[in-house]
């Protein structure tokens, strides 16, 4: 009678306890917390642009953009972005005709200003290249919008492995989303929309 | 001043001729034959401005009995030649460097294309630009070297599927 009673203060003591547990893990503040977590891609952030004018998160207030990292020692990923994002950006006419889209060298050992202008240009004048001006600069960028990039050694020199999304933020410098080469023009472009109808 | 008149006649009779000199050229045959290898179409891409670096493309098929490997090449207008092959991890672009170059094994077809496998153009001494072929050549451990040229397609073009078409309908 008395071993019974024990189990049974037991079986209730377990219950009580993971019922408990099972409270704390639904309700846990933790999670409120990573709840709103993708509020957090972007921040304070100044660069300089090809042309030598400081851009800051500040300056684009009030404006839509998109914002890339990439480098122009880059065969593939970059120049298909940056091509697709022109084609975009010509198919939405009028609505587009002051979009910015900054390209931010993940490589400013090699790419300077001037080279990064003739680059961009040769895309479309909306693209603007921005460059970190050493490599702390630079990381501190990639966390805020948290883009990887890692130099990669090659036989003779390096390459660069990136974040290859191109980032949409909206007016009010919050982050609106990403473009990626896999969607087709079509749902890039109806993103893009979206993004410029937003006030 | 004559001197440039006639050096100018003489640029503008050779742009004349330049599309019978295309046409005429082993460019739009383009596939090549190198022991029991076959190369279909080495293409590449036309280059932003500035840009030092480009991606070579084609498919090769191995229809011999042993296998075989790509292990460089060169390009008239690039100073360096390697063999990369590029991934993509989730949204992270990776590259890598394929010392050991590109296995072919017996019976069977590596497509080289945008997004995977490429020959990697670097330090390019000029732009490479929409309709022009660019020669160069392949090197593979058992067959040995080829010449080849690359056909230079637009910014963006994924190649490889206007195969024998591209004679005398193709723009320059």
């Amino acid at each position: 009678m008395n071993a019974l009673k024990i189990v049974r203060i037991t079986a209730w003591a377990a219950i009580g306890i993971i019922t408990v547990a099972l409270l704390y893990v639904l309700l846990n503040p933790v999670d409120r917390e990573q709840g709103t977590g993708v509020a957090s891609i972007g921040g304070p952030f100044r660069l300089a642009d090809h042309n030598g004018q400081l851009v800051t998160e500040a300056s684009l207030r009030g404006k839509p953009y998109a914002l890339f990292f990439g480098f122009t020692h880059c065969p593939d990923v970059c120049p298909t972005s940056m091509l697709e994002i022109t084609n975009d950006l010509n198919a939405l006419g009028n609505a587009a005709k002051d979009f910015r889209v900054y390209f931010v060298t993940v490589d400013p050992a090699r790419d300077t200003a001037a080279l990064l202008k003739e680059y961009t240009g040769s895309f479309d004048p909306r693209i603007i290249g921005l460059v970190p001006k050493d490599e702390a600069e630079l990381a501190t960028m990639a966390r805020m919008f948290r883009a990887i990039y890692r130099k990669v050694d090659t036989p003779s020199g390096y390459t660069m492995d990136h974040t290859a999304s191109v980032y949409l933020m909206d007016a009010k410098g919050e982050f609106f989303g990403t473009l990626d080469s896999k969607e087709t023009p079509a749902v890039r472009q109806a993103k893009l929309k979206r993004l410029l109808d937003r006030r | 001043m004559s001197r440039l008149n006639a050096r100018l006649r003489n640029f503008a009779l050779s742009l004349a001729f330049l599309p019978l000199m295309l046409a005429g050229s082993p460019a739009f045959a383009h596939d090549y034959k190198l022991g029991d290898l076959k190369i279909d179409h080495p293409w590449s891409r036309a280059t932003p401005g500035g840009a030092k670096v480009a991606g070579g493309y084609m498919t090769i098929t191995n229809n011999g009995k042993e296998a075989d490997r790509l292990v460089g090449g060169t390009l008239l207008s690039a100073g360096i030649v390697e063999i990369h092959e590029m991934a993509m991890e989730g949204s992270t672009m990776r590259m890598r460097a394929l010392p050991q170059g590109l296995e072919i094994k017996p019976g069977q077809t590596v497509e080289l294309k945008p997004g995977g496998f490429h020959v990697m153009f670097l330090d390019l001494k000029s732009p490479l630009k929409e309709g022009e072929t660019v020669k160069g050549t392949l090197v593979f451990q058992r067959a040995g070297t080829i010449e080849v040229e690359f056909k230079v397609e637009a910014r963006g073009a994924s190649g490889g599927h206007e195969h024998g078409g591209h004679g005398g309908g193709h723009k320059h």
